[in-house]
């Protein structure tokens, strides 16, 4: 039974293939259901095929100021969290100081932490302080759960950095600040532009943590919960179908462009 | 943000061969690590001391709350809420025992069977992630309705008949039953899973396995003896990235499920949010981080892997 035998070598890449249509199956469902005409306000089930949601994207009342509200929460984020994220890496990494453990404990906690407690708890800082809730508090949370990502990310590039680049730069003359811009900003940038990918990421997408901290501040993932009790407009399908394609095409742009580098240097 | 903008340039110090640092380089790692310390005590750190005050509070909205030391609060949210407290453990512990079982030939897959096809497949793992996953999570209603093709095929073959004398369904629905928060948990927190365990099974050497099957191994000891174990510290990691938020997610159980599936998270955002019971939300989420980190540090302690940060 040649097909028996093929199927059992093979069994490790049909469960595996099995996964991954679990995986993708949703964003399938998502991009088909954009291309939906639903009957009622939930658009769950199929009805019959339309474009009028993809050409007109921003047809439903505050869907694009929301997404507007969601992108600039995540650039700032992100600035803020990168920038912070990287000197605690390089610190971390390059001196030895004490209450080191310390602070890595600190780092990790928030990544050990369910998203619901910090968010709760937060929420207590910011009633007790009279803040006002809206996009600034928004904006201090995303910072601070996007922060130990990036330290992270960096601190693993900035590991596996030659010292010794650092030290030819200066024999050769280069001051401190030269040194750093030419030779060690260079190096750790893949490692800061992970960091920045990520907390880029998981700002836009967070949602746990914005509900209980926006106020009356809408992002898209307070959209899109709103939306689930009151009706779901197919524009929401578009929005994120639209991402979905955008995203994965530019990553595998860039793993061409990495494939034919590589080929040209070998 | 101020202080962001005013916190001192990252230049290291100087080389120690040339100039010994003086003062101000002893200086240069406090100042770095000055402001993200700063950012994570202010927001981290404080939050979780003004809500264990908060939770051994009493008072009402409009008279405001006093701490009175009142820690009957967490008698009281234990006694009213251990059942949605022991559903949480429940339901994220199957996701993460599903998320294993279902993310290993995966990663294993990518890691070891893929070839030219490695990264093609990781882009399609992390792809989901930029489809909002609250999104991806309301496609699931439609995955499981009631007269779709899933659940159609599932009654067809008995399985709902099975999962339903298990309490996991109820009759022929799927929608709104502990099944479906557990489908869902189990497909937003796979990702956490997969990735982890591929970075471990990558670092393996391939010889290893051929050392293995010189050695009269058959495929199966190798798995068990070799790769298993040498990627242990990617099932640790994968677990817990898997089961910390899961066990805290109201998402899923709230689209997915109904008032009988209702886990910790959900009493804590209705506490909070809708019937403003600060005291007892406090108390329950104080209950559930500290439960967490119980787990946690059992859970790595007992299997040895320690650095995982």
């Amino acid at each position: 039974m040649p097909f028996v035998r093929r199927l059992k070598r093979n069994l490790v890449v049909v469960a595996g293939l099995l996964t991954l249509g679990y995986l993708l199956l949703p964003n399938v469902i998502v991009t088909v259901f954009s291309f939906n005409d639903p009957k009622g306000r939930f658009n769950y089930a199929w009805q019959r095929f339309s474009t009028d949601a993809w050409t007109d994207p921003c047809g439903v009342a505050d869907l694009c100021g929301s997404l507007s509200v969601s992108l600039q929460i995540a650039a700032w984020a992100t600035l803020g969290a990168t920038v912070l994220g990287t000197m605690t890496a390089f610190a971390l990494v390059r001196y030895r100081f004490r209450a080191r453990g310390a602070v890595n404990a600190l780092i990790f906690l928030p990544m050990a932490m369910p998203e619901v407690v910090m968010a709760a708890s937060l929420l207590t800082l910011f009633l007790n302080m009279g803040a006002e809730l809206g996009f600034w508090t928004v904006l201090i949370a995303h910072i601070m759960f996007c922060l130990s990502f990036v330290v992270t990310a960096v601190k693993a590039r900035v590991m596996s950095m030659d010292p010794r680049l650092e030290q030819a730069a200066q024999d050769l003359y280069a001051g401190p600040v030269q040194t750093f811009l030419r030779v060690t900003l260079p190096i750790a940038a893949p490692g800061i532009a992970a960091g920045a990918l990520l907390a880029f990421a998981l700002s836009f997408d967070d949602f746990i943590i914005t509900n209980f901290n926006a106020g009356s501040t809408v992002t898209f993932p307070m959209f899109v919960w709103g939306s689930a009790q009151r009706g779901t407009p197919v524009q929401i399908n578009v929005i994120g179908t639209a991402m979905f394609v955008v995203a994965v095409l530019c990553v595998l742009a860039g793993l061409v462009v990495a494939d034919r580098r590589q080929r040209r240097t070998s | 943000m101020t202080a962001v903008a005013g916190a001192p340039p990252e230049a290291p110090a100087p080389a120690p061969r040339k100039r010994p640092p003086g003062r101000r380089g002893r200086l240069v790692p406090y100042w770095l690590l000055l402001p993200g310390i700063l950012w994570l005590l202010v927001f981290f750190v404080m939050p979780m001391v003004y809500q264990a005050s908060t939770s051994v509070q009493t008072g009402s909205l409009e008279e405001g709350f006093e701490v009175t030391w009142h820690f009957r609060t967490y008698w009281d949210a234990v006694a009213d809420y251990w059942p949605q407290f022991l559903r949480s453990v429940l339901y994220a512990g199957s996701a993460t025992v599903l998320c294993l079982l279902l993310g290993y030939p995966l990663a294993y897959l990518i890691a070891f069977r893929a070839g030219r096809w490695r990264n093609v497949l990781l882009v399609l793992v992390i792809a989901p992630f930029f489809t909002s996953f609250l999104i991806r999570t309301l496609a699931w209603k439609t995955i499981l309705a009631d007269s779709g093709p899933v659940v159609g095929a599932l009654g067809a073959l008995h399985v709902l008949d099975v999962t339903s004398w298990l309490g996991m369904t109820a009759g022929d629905r799927v929608l709104a039953t502990p099944l479906a928060v557990v489908c869902g948990l189990t497909y937003n927190f796979l990702p956490f899973m997969i990735l982890p365990l591929y970075t471990s099974l990558e670092r393996i050497d391939g010889r290893l396995h051929e050392a293995a099957g010189d050695l009269y191994a058959t495929p199966s000891e190798t798995f068990r003896k070799v790769t298993f174990p040498l990627s242990m510290p990617g099932v640790v990691s994968g677990t817990l990235l898997t089961f910390i938020p899961a066990s805290g997610d109201y998402v899923n159980a709230d689209l997915l499920g109904s008032t009988d599936t209702r886990m910790i998270g959900n009493v804590v955002q209705t506490q909070f949010l809708r019937i403003l019971d600060y005291p007892t939300a406090a108390a329950l989420s104080f209950l559930l981080m500290a439960a967490i980190l119980v787990m946690v540090t059992f859970y790595i302690r007992r299997s040895g892997t320690e650095d995982l940060v």
